[in-house]
C-alpha cells in the first residue's frame, strides 16, 4: 500500500503535495537567474503557458527580467519573439545589449486596442512564435482563458502586463508575478504558482547594460 | 487506364454559393414563359416545393421563396472552375457539360496519391469544401464511369468484367438520348442496359439511330472514346453570382471558399504559389470594390489564402450590398520547395512565420507589423530602425548564445521619443522628484554634416520611486530618452 501510494505521488503529476514545486509537463524556458529558477515549478518561465507581471512602476525592469529567456530562444529556436502594443518604442540596440537576436524580433502595433487581444491571441495560437510580450489594455478573465489555451496549442511563453486596475482579477496565468523596486535593485514577489504557496519577495538585479 | 466521373447532381442550385445551404427557401426554374421549378433546397423542399412544379405554385406553397432561372453559362463555368481544380489530380481532365459531369483519368497517379481510396477521399472532401454535392465514380472506360455516376452507382471497378457486368444493371433512364427514344425501348419492354445489349446491334442501330449503339459499345470499353482535355486558362479569374444580395462580408464566405479552392488547385497544378490576388465585389448601384492582398511568401494553401482574405475584408467598409464575387489571381511563383527535417520539426517553419505576419497584417495593416534592424549611427534615436521582420540579422551564429556585453554603454528598452523636455531644480533634472546620476556622463556629439546636430551628455538616473531612467543635458536644458524597463 505504502509503496504503491509512493509511486503515485512520484510520477503522477496531477497530485501535488505542499511545499515543493509542481512538475510541469511542458518545458519551461530557464530564466537567466539561478535564485529564482529554484522558485519556479520546471526550473523556469512556464512554456505554454501565460505569466503576468504587474510592475509598480515603469523603468524598473520590469521587460529585461525576461532578457535572459528571450536571448536564449533567440538563438535555441526559430520561431518569432512578439512584443504586442508595447507602451513605448522598444529600442532596438537595448534588445542587442542583452544578447537578443533582431532577426526573430516581431513589433505588433495594432491601432484599436480591441484588436490588441486579437493579436496576442493570433500570435500564441499559431505555432509561429517561441514568446510573446503583450501589453493588454483591459483583460478580462475570459480573454486571459483564450489566450492561456492559446498558448499551450502554439507552444509559446506568452507574458503579458495588465493595465493597473485589471489586477484585481482571477487569472489562468500559471505564474503570477509583481516587481517592485527597493534600494536600487528589484523586487520579485511571486504571489501564484503552479503547486507552491506564497514565498519570500526575490531581490534581483536587473540593471541592463 | 482507370476513369473517374464526378456527376454533379444539384449543380443548377449549387451555381449560386451557399444556396443549398441556405435557411429561407430557393430554388432554379426553367427560363420558360410558365416557369417550372428545376430544382430546390432543403428548405424550399421542406415547405413541399418539388422538382416539375410550377412556379406560381411553388410560390404559394413557400412564400418567401427566391427564384433564379436556370443559368447554363454559371453552370459552364461552375464545372471549368471544378476541373481547374481537379487539375491537381491528374493531367486530363475533360468537362461534360451537357450532363454536369466532369471526367479524370487516374490510373497514372494512384500511387501518388496513395491508392483508390485515398485519392476518392480527396476528391470527396475536396469537392465538398468547394460546395458541391458529387456523385464519384469509376471505371475502364470513360463512358462507363459517367454512366454509373450518373446513374448514381458511387462503384469503383478496375476490371473490364466488373464493369460489363454494372453496366448490364444500369436502368436505360441514365441514356445519353432523348426521353422520345426511352420511352421507345421502354414500350419494346426493355428496362435495362443489359437487355438493350442483347438485342441485335444492327437492328438497333437501325431503328434507333447509330448513336445509342455507339454509345453502349463506349460503354462497354469497346469502341475508342477519346476526351478532349479541357486546357485550363493561363490565369485564374473566377467569378459569382451569389444566391442574394449580402449585407456584410459573412455572406461572401462559400464563394470565397470555392474560388480560392479551384485557384489553389490550378496552383497546384503548375506548382506555383500566389504571391499577389485580388477580390472584386460587385455592388447594385455602386461601382465595383476591387481589394489587392499580397503574399510575402508564395502559397497555395487555400485555408491560408482564406483567413487573409476574411480579415481583409472585416477591416473594410461596403458601399453597399453585396451581388457578384470574383477572385483573380495576379501573380504567383515558384513555391520554395520543402525541405523535410530529419526529426519532424515541421511547426515554426519559415512558412508558418510568414503565414503570422500576413494574418496580422491582412487585420491590422501593413504598417502595424514590424521588425527591428541596427543602424551604425551614434545619435540614439537614428541607431535602429524599422523594417521588415527578420531583416535585422544580428550576425551571431547559428545556436551560439551571445553573452550581454558589458563593454558597451547601457541603452534602455523604452525610448521616450520625441524626448520628452525635464525641469531643472536646483541644479539636478527634476521627474516627479530630483533624479539621482547613477552614470554618466556618456557624450554623444555628431551629425553636423546632416542637419541633425546632436550634443548631448546622457546619464543613467534614478527617480525618487526607484525607476531608472536615461536623461540627458544639452545646451537648452534637461530631457528624458528612456526607461529602463
Amino acid at each position: 500500500m505504502a509503496a504503491a501510494l509512493q509511486s503515485l505521488l512520484e510520477r503522477s503529476p496531477l497530485v501535488w503535495r505542499g511545499g515543493a514545486p509542481a512538475a510541469v509537463a511542458r518545458p519551461s524556458v530557464p530564466t537567466g537567474f539561478a535564485q529564482l529558477d529554484r522558485l519556479l515549478p520546471g526550473g523556469g518561465w512556464p512554456g505554454g503557458a501565460l505569466t503576468e507581471l504587474i510592475a509598480e512602476d515603469e523603468g524598473i525592469g520590469e521587460v529585461s527580467l525576461f532578457g535572459p529567456a528571450l536571448a536564449r530562444l533567440s538563438v535555441e529556436d526559430e520561431r518569432w519573439i512578439a512584443f504586442v502594443a508595447p507602451p513605448h518604442f522598444l529600442y532596438a540596440p537595448a534588445l542587442a545589449n542583452l544578447g537578443i537576436d533582431l532577426a526573430r524580433i516581431v513589433l505588433i502595433r495594432p491601432t484599436r486596442p480591441q484588436e490588441t487581444l486579437w493579436a496576442a491571441e493570433q500570435t500564441l495560437r499559431s505555432g509561429a512564435a517561441s514568446a510573446m510580450l503583450a501589453w493588454l489594455p483591459a483583460p478580462n478573465e475570459r480573454s486571459l482563458r483564450k489566450l492561456s489555451l492559446a498558448a499551450e496549442t502554439g507552444r509559446a511563453m506568452g507574458v503579458y502586463f495588465p493595465a493597473a486596475q485589471a489586477m484585481r482579477h482571477a487569472t489562468p496565468a500559471a505564474l503570477r508575478l509583481r516587481l517592485a523596486a527597493r534600494d536600487g535593485k528589484s523586487l520579485l514577489t511571486i504571489t501564484k504558482r503552479r503547486g507552491g504557496g506564497e514565498c519570500a519577495p526575490l531581490p534581483l538585479d536587473l540593471r541592463t547594460r | 487506364m482507370l476513369w473517374l466521373a464526378v456527376h454533379f447532381p444539384a449543380l443548377a442550385l449549387e451555381v449560386f454559393p451557399g444556396a443549398a445551404q441556405a435557411s429561407t427557401p430557393f430554388a432554379v426554374a426553367t427560363r420558360r414563359e410558365r416557369g417550372e421549378i428545376l430544382i430546390a433546397n432543403a428548405c424550399a423542399a421542406r415547405a413541399g416545393v418539388a422538382t416539375g412544379m410550377p412556379v406560381s405554385a411553388a410560390c404559394t406553397l413557400a412564400p418567401q421563396l427566391a427564384v433564379r432561372p436556370h443559368d447554363a453559362g454559371a453552370e459552364r463555368r461552375a464545372l471549368e472552375g471544378a476541373a481547374l481544380w481537379a487539375g491537381q489530380f491528374t493531367p486530363l481532365v475533360s468537362l461534360r457539360a451537357q450532363r454536369c459531369a466532369l471526367l479524370a483519368e487516374i490510373g497514372g497517379g494512384l500511387k501518388l496519391f496513395g491508392g483508390l481510396d485515398a485519392l476518392l477521399a480527396r476528391v470527396r472532401t475536396g469537392l465538398k469544401e468547394l460546395g458541391y454535392e458529387a456523385l464519384l465514380a469509376c471505371a475502364p472506360a470513360p463512358a462507363a464511369a459517367e454512366l454509373l455516376a450518373h446513374a448514381g452507382f458511387e462503384l469503383a471497378l478496375d476490371t473490364c468484367e466488373a464493369m460489363r457486368t454494372q453496366i448490364n444493371r444500369l436502368p436505360l433512364g441514365c441514356l445519353d438520348v432523348s426521353s422520345e427514344t426511352i420511352a421507345a425501348l421502354a414500350a419494346l419492354g426493355l428496362r435495362t442496359l443489359g437487355e438493350c445489349l442483347a438485342l441485335p446491334a444492327d437492328g438497333l442501330a437501325r431503328r434507333f439511330g447509330p448513336a445509342l449503339v455507339d454509345q453502349l459499345r463506349r460503354a462497354l470499353g469497346e469502341m475508342p472514346d477519346p476526351q478532349p482535355p479541357f486546357t485550363p486558362p493561363e490565369r485564374y479569374a473566377g467569378k459569382l453570382a451569389l444566391p442574394a444580395p449580402a449585407e456584410t462580408v459573412e455572406g461572401l464566405g462559400f464563394g470565397l471558399q470555392r474560388m480560392l479552392g479551384e485557384l489553389c488547385g490550378l496552383l497546384a497544378t503548375r506548382n506555383l504559389g500566389a504571391t499577389a490576388f485580388a477580390l472584386a465585389l460587385g455592388h447594385e448601384d455602386h461601382p465595383a470594390t476591387r481589394i489587392g492582398l499580397k503574399l510575402s511568401v508564395p502559397s497555395r494553401d487555400a485555408q491560408h489564402l482564406l483567413a487573409l482574405a476574411r480579415e481583409r475584408l472585416a477591416r473594410i467598409e461596403l458601399p453597399g450590398r453585396v451581388t457578384e464575387l470574383g477572385v483573380a489571381l495576379e501573380s504567383s511563383a515558384q513555391l520554395a520547395p520543402r525541405l523535410f527535417s530529419l526529426f519532424g520539426k515541421s511547426e515554426g517553419s519559415a512558412e508558418s512565420r510568414a503565414q503570422l505576419i500576413e494574418r496580422l497584417r491582412a487585420r491590422l495593416g501593413e504598417a502595424a507589423v514590424c521588425g527591428l534592424q541596427l543602424i551604425p549611427d551614434h545619435r540614439p534615436e537614428l541607431a535602429f530602425r524599422e523594417a521588415e521582420p527578420a531583416s535585422g540579422q544580428n550576425g551571431a551564429a547559428a545556436g551560439e548564445l551571445r553573452r550581454p556585453d558589458a563593454s558597451r554603454p547601457s541603452r534602455p528598452l523604452w525610448l521616450v521619443q520625441p524626448p520628452h523636455p525635464l525641469a531643472e531644480r536646483g541644479g539636478t533634472p527634476w521627474l516627479a522628484g530630483p533624479l539621482a546620476l547613477d552614470a554618466g556622463p556618456e557624450r554623444i556629439a555628431s551629425g553636423w554634416w546632416d542637419g541633425h546636430d546632436v550634443r548631448r551628455d546622457y546619464f543613467v538616473a534614478r527617480t525618487a520611486r526607484g525607476a531608472r531612467v536615461w536623461v540627458y543635458r544639452e545646451a537648452s536644458g534637461w530631457f528624458l530618452h528612456g526607461l529602463f524597463a
